[in-house]
């Protein structure tokens, strides 16, 4: 075993790469949430992202494309969990899972022809002088833009919900949908809306495990981080930037159980491989006492009567 | 008479089964302070809900000001000029009170301005209000104040107000009725809708009179009498229940001492209530609306548990015991809310009546259960309380709210309790239905039993009580006898006007 | 314009007719599906619904009904108890595999002794196992209030990693030339869970499959328990004023189902698999939960639904071979079915009526 060859520089460069899968779907999901819907559907939309990102990619060699691709796959998989909940207003729990198990059987249909092929690359940005940069050079300005992109994500989904009408809005028919219904709103437009930007959030996260952090498709390759994103939104409170916090925060623990792995600790690998989800556990458990930050209205069906 | 400010032409509208208005025709002036007075089910909601957009009549039409009224949708009539204060409020508990009034708003302007408009016009009205407290922490009163605000920031012609006085101490209503009666000085027309006549004799210019969706009279509240009011409302003459003299027996619900924290992050907290009941006497609860009435239900019905000592029954602690252990010894509930915590909607009135007749009934054996019996019990229900219903086979929530809770505290009642708690045993049933609970617990304690009696309808608790207390913020205060309790005393134990104070302008 | 109305209470005719609109939905789309993979939609209907059953080598795949079923059925009832009380286990997967272990791993402990008591042994440590992965999140949630479904399903991957490392590791057969897996079952009589009567499928997992269904029936109709299980999913504020205590009723639903997950993991790992490998998990512990809503939660749907489930098993492996048509269009399949499920459920609560549009 030898510690010595971790290089705490590219362990941070390389958690923030592992970091954003996570994040994308966590911010995608807390809006949905902050809209008043549960959508436990996120594994399912991530791993159709992942391999409608994919695919695109390949077909037209353009990785922009691919994200584009896999944006657009998690909001048509998550239209399907609208028409469920908002227009059959089905029970939020059940169609979410669902959407998972139904996601995990459609992508591994659509990837069969994608196995073991290579996706077009996504160059890291290089900016003279600030990427070459000793330590802050490598953490904050070598990564590929997907991953800056998701912190632009994140900082604007802040301010819409800090600062404008809309985020306003949406905070309202979260927190309380009869009165939202009762003032006027179009309670159900605002959460299909957000149901969408969830689905698209979840296929990006996807398609950057696919496309930038392994790159290649493999069956059931989110393994799981659709799961730890819903989890990641309760560790946040609902607030964005937490989201960010948390996902470093879980990237990190995933990036230094690898790193160990590869550097032989006596540990075995299998019980190494456990630490991300025994963590999200921890975190859930020790997180779960305060409840109060939670929308209202959240998991609760609409439905207007008059 | 004043200029018309709205006329409403023949509206019609009809739901699967009912009618819920049916050709209502009458004229609201500039100026006017018009009551739409209504038994629960008259058609008041329905009414006024076409009037501020959101529902669609079927036929008839309405003319603001001269000109066609047809609004789309609630930002089309708040947009003409009308706006509306929820009974139930359309508030959000998480936000703050500025950003609530931002939202009924179509084109708020920015934050720290819309807060300096707040604190402007909350002055002018006399309705101190801080723009950046969290609604979830206010007091009903205060709550409400928020609605009207956010109506008033619109600068209104209608404002509508829909039982606005039901969650307000008596002094608070006269705080508000300072308040609509300088609006209407300024020409706004209001549109009140209630169902208490002396606050519209006291306050109103015209009453419009609703019965099963029809208009049936319209009278000046000030040259009418009550009783002419609600005979007219209700249809027939109104009976009051009788009320035999009792003897009084033991202690048999003794509460000292009593705390319990607040159950979530926008409850009350009950703090040192003490509270003995003897048999055959019924002991009356009032108080606005979220000052501890679900927290006590709660801790008496064994929802949730206290130190061993601070609820005796028949002089044994019960503090800790569940409600199925407290069921068995004699002390028995009905909660406020129908759907949901003491009836299961969606399940029959059999499977409910298991719901709280297990034990005392004996509808189960080793845990197994006697549908025959428990089918009997439900069916005895039905017979004793005139339950409206097809059957025992029926789900709870398609019965009425009136025929519910009939069944609900029948449910109670037929176990023969040593103590029976309700919390708002009449609360939107109609009239007919009400006298016939309140002659359920009149009876009831009449053969021995000990009742409490938690309710916001002060002249029901003046009606059937023998003693009145009143929770003011999870405190109650000290029981004192009905009779010769002056309205005045009642509003002070109610914790007066809850601190606030009509500015002086 | 359609609008929705809520029904005054929920309609019987449309609660049981649901499932079977949505099967029929399913083979509709799903035909349309394997059209558009290239294979011809009756013919692959054809083969996964009607091959097993009366095709020539019905006689072979008839007994695999049981066999793919039993588990299928064994966990649905379990799920089904906590789902209708408001309770979500959706980590059955991990209690199976964990009852797997624990039950094989008492039968390899006792090799190569022969003794009636082993088997028995087995199905209670199989039982225990699955119970214990259970009662974690069941605890979690009565002591700090954490998310069921969450820790159930992060479980799962911890179970699997722990299935991992056993047959790599500590149940690994000494005898067998450094590959993974332990030894098999099927060669140990006394830890077999062999066929009760030959070339019927018929194990002692379906015994017990059978079993639970009535067990559960009984339950949910006729006793307390089941009662408040049913009161708390329909009202859960009604159950506590009933005198429910939420905390006991999570231990009992978690508990129970993960027992039953974990008795179809054991009765696997000993019959029909015979042995702990890195990849005996097959996902059944994720069917089970479209096998209880397809059940409508009632017992006897859920045995039904199991056989439909396990005959899309056995037809789709079919399909696999004789078609060509891919193992994850089945899955699909299985997704859409439960998809059509709960969008058709609606009709048991609303009623669709078709109005004019208002007009103002």
């Amino acid at each position: 075993m030898d510690l010595s060859a971790i290089n705490p520089v590219l362990l941070i460069a390389s958690l923030m790469v592992a970091a954003t899968p996570l994040l994308l779907a966590a911010i995608g999901e807390l809006v949905v949430e902050r809209a008043g819907v549960l959508n436990l559907g996120v594994e399912g939309m991530m791993i159709v992202g992942a391999i409608s990102g994919f695919a695109i990619a390949v077909e037209t060699g353009s990785p922009w494309l691919g994200f584009l691709g896999a944006a657009v796959g998690g909001a048509l998989l998550s239209l399907l969990f609208v028409i469920l909940t908002q227009v059959a207003l089905a029970n939020q729990v059940a169609s979410g899972l669902s959407l998972t198990l139904f996601g995990l059987g459609l992508s591994s249909l659509m990837g069969q022809r994608y196995v073991g092929v290579k996706p077009p690359q996504m160059p890291d940005i290089h900016i003279p002088g600030l990427s070459d940069l000793p330590v802050l050079g490598p953490i904050l300005f070598s990564h590929d833009l997907m991953l800056y992109l998701g912190v632009g994500i994140i900082a604007a989904v802040w301010a819409v919900l800090k600062y404008t009408r809309a985020g306003l809005i949406l905070r309202a028919v979260g927190e309380n949908h009869d009165a939202a219904h009762a003032l006027g709103y179009k309670v159900v437009r605002i959460r299909i809306a957000a149901i969408l930007f969830g689905g698209a959030c979840a296929g990006l996260g996807g398609a950057y495990i696919s496309l930038i952090r392994v790159p290649q498709w493999t069956e059931g390759m989110t393994a799981g981080v659709g799961w730890i994103a819903l989890a990641l939104v309760v560790f946040a409170s609902w607030k964005p930037w937490r989201v960010l916090l948390g996902a470093y925060l879980f990237g990190g623990v995933t990036v230094v159980q690898l790193n160990l792995q590869a550097a032989g600790v006596a540990i075995p690998v299998e019980y190494l491989a456990m630490s991300p989800y025994l963590v999200t556990i921890l975190v859930l458990v020790i997180l779960s006492a305060d409840k109060s930050s939670a929308p209202a209205s959240l998991g609760r069906i609409f439905h207007a009567s008059h | 008479m004043s200029q018309t400010l709205l006329n409403l032409n023949g509206l019609t509208k009809a739901y699967p089964g009912v009618v819920a208005n049916d050709d209502i025709s009458f004229r609201i002036g500039v100026g006017e302070v018009h009551a739409l007075l209504g038994e629960n089910g008259a058609g008041k909601s329905t009414l006024v809900k076409m009037i501020y957009g959101l529902v669609k009549p079927d036929s008839g039409t309405m003319e603001l000001r001269g000109a066609p009224y047809a609004p789309g949708e609630p930002r089309a009539a708040r947009a003409d000029g009308i706006a509306m204060v929820f009974q139930h409020f359309s508030l959000f508990d998480a936000l703050n009170v500025a950003e609530n009034i931002a939202l009924g708003m179509e084109n708020p302007p920015p934050m720290r301005d819309l807060a300096a408009r707040i604190r402007e016009v909350s002055e002018t009205y006399g309705l101190p209000l801080d723009p950046f407290r969290t609604v979830g922490d206010l007091s009903a009163g205060e709550r409400q104040r928020v609605e009207i605000i956010r109506c008033l920031l619109q600068d209104p012609k209608l404002l509508i107000m829909d039982e606005p006085t039901s969650v307000l101490t008596p002094q608070e209503v006269d705080i508000l009725f300072e308040t609509l009666r300088k609006l209407r000085d300024e020409g706004t027309a209001i549109l009140y809708i209630s169902h208490k006549l002396e606050e519209i004799r006291t306050l109103c210019d015209t009453a419009t009179i609703l019965r099963l969706g029809k208009v049936v009279g319209t009278c000046t509240p000030r040259e009418t009498t009550a009783r002419d009011m609600a005979e007219m409302m209700v249809g027939s003459t109104l009976q009051t229940p009788e009320r035999a003299g009792r003897a009084l027996g033991e202690v048999a619900l003794d509460i000292s001492g009593l705390s319990a924290p607040a159950p979530s992050a926008f409850g009350t907290a009950l703090k040192n209530v003490h509270l003995a009941v003897q048999q055959g006497e019924i002991v009356g609860i009032g108080g606005v609306a979220g000052n501890g009435q679900e927290e006590l239900l709660a801790v008496l019905s064994g929802e949730v548990l206290t130190e061993a000592g601070a609820v005796k029954l028949m002089g044994q602690p019960i503090g800790r015991l569940g409600p199925t252990a407290r069921r068995a010894l004699g002390l028995l509930t009905a909660p406020e809310e129908r759907l949901g915590h003491a009836a299961a909607p969606d399940m029959s009135l059999t499977e409910n009546a298991l719901l709280t007749g297990a034990v005392r009934e004996k509808l189960a054996h080793n845990g197994f259960l006697r549908w025959g019996a428990t089918r009997e019990f439900a069916e005895r229900i039905i017979a004793e309380f005139d339950v409206r219903t097809p059957g025992p086979e029926t789900a709870a929530r398609a019965l009425s709210g009136g025929n519910l809770q009939k069944f609900v505290i029948g449910r109670e009642v037929l176990q023969t309790p040593q103590v029976l708690v309700v919390n708002q045993p009449t609360w939107g049933v109609d009239a007919a239905a009400a006298a016939a609970i309140r002659q359920a617990l009149l009876d009831l304690a009449a053969g021995g039993t000990a009742v409490v009696c938690i309710s916001q309808d002060l002249d029901e608790l003046m009606e059937i009580a023998d003693r009145f207390a009143a929770l003011n913020e999870g405190r109650l205060s000290t029981p004192r006898p009905t009779a010769g309790l002056t309205v005045e005393e009642i509003g002070l134990m109610m914790g007066g006007a809850h601190g606030m104070e009509v500015a002086h302008v | 314009m359609i609008r929705l109305e809520k029904r005054p209470q929920p309609s019987q005719a449309w609660s049981m007719a649901t499932p079977l609109v949505a099967v029929l939905a399913t083979m509709l789309f799903g035909g349309l599906l394997f059209g558009l993979l290239g294979t011809n939609p009756f013919l692959a209907i054809e083969t996964i619904f009607w091959e097993p059953l009366f095709g020539e080598f019905a006689f072979y795949y008839r007994p695999q009904l049981l066999v793919k079923g039993a588990p299928l059925v064994l966990i649905a009832i379990g799920l089904s108890l906590g789902f209708r009380a408001g309770i979500w286990n959706i980590g059955a997967e991990g209690q199976y595999i964990i009852g797997s272990l624990t039950g094989a791993g008492v039968g390899l402990a006792f090799y190569p002794l022969e003794a009636w008591y082993i088997f028995p042994l087995m199905v209670i440590a199989g039982a225990f196992g699955g119970w214990a992965w259970a009662t974690i999140p069941a605890i979690l949630k009565v002591r700090f209030g954490t998310n069921e479904i969450l820790v159930s399903l992060m479980l799962v991957y911890v179970a699997e990693q722990f299935l991992a490392s056993m047959s790599l590791g500590l149940l690994k057969n000494p005898e067998g030339f450094g590959f993974p897996g332990s030894r098999n079952l099927q060669q140990y009589a006394s830890a077999h869970n062999a066929e009760i009567v030959t070339g019927t499928g018929m194990h002692w997992g379906v015994v017990a499959a059978l079993i639970a269904v009535i067990f559960a029936y009984v339950l949910l109709n006729r006793h307390m328990l089941g009662f408040q299980i049913r009161l708390t999913g329909a009202a859960p504020r009604a159950a506590r004023f009933s005198g429910v205590r939420p905390a006991r009723l999570i231990l009992m639903c978690l508990g129970i189902s993960g027992a039953l997950a974990g008795l179809a993991g054991l009765f696997e790992v000993a019959g029909p698999a015979g042995q702990v490998s890195i990849d005996f998990n097959v996902g059944y512990g994720f069917t089970a939960i479209i096998v209880a809503f397809l059940g409508r939660l009632h017992p006897v749907g859920i045995l039904l639904a199991g056989a439909l489930m396990a005959l899309t098993y056995i037809g789709g492996e079919i399909a696999q071979g004789q078609l060509g048509l891919p193992a994850a269009a089945i899955q699909v399949f299985q997704g859409m079915l439960l998809f059509f499920l709960l969008a058709l459920d609606l009709l048991t609560n609303y009623r669709v009526a078709w109005r004019k549009p208002e007009v103002a």
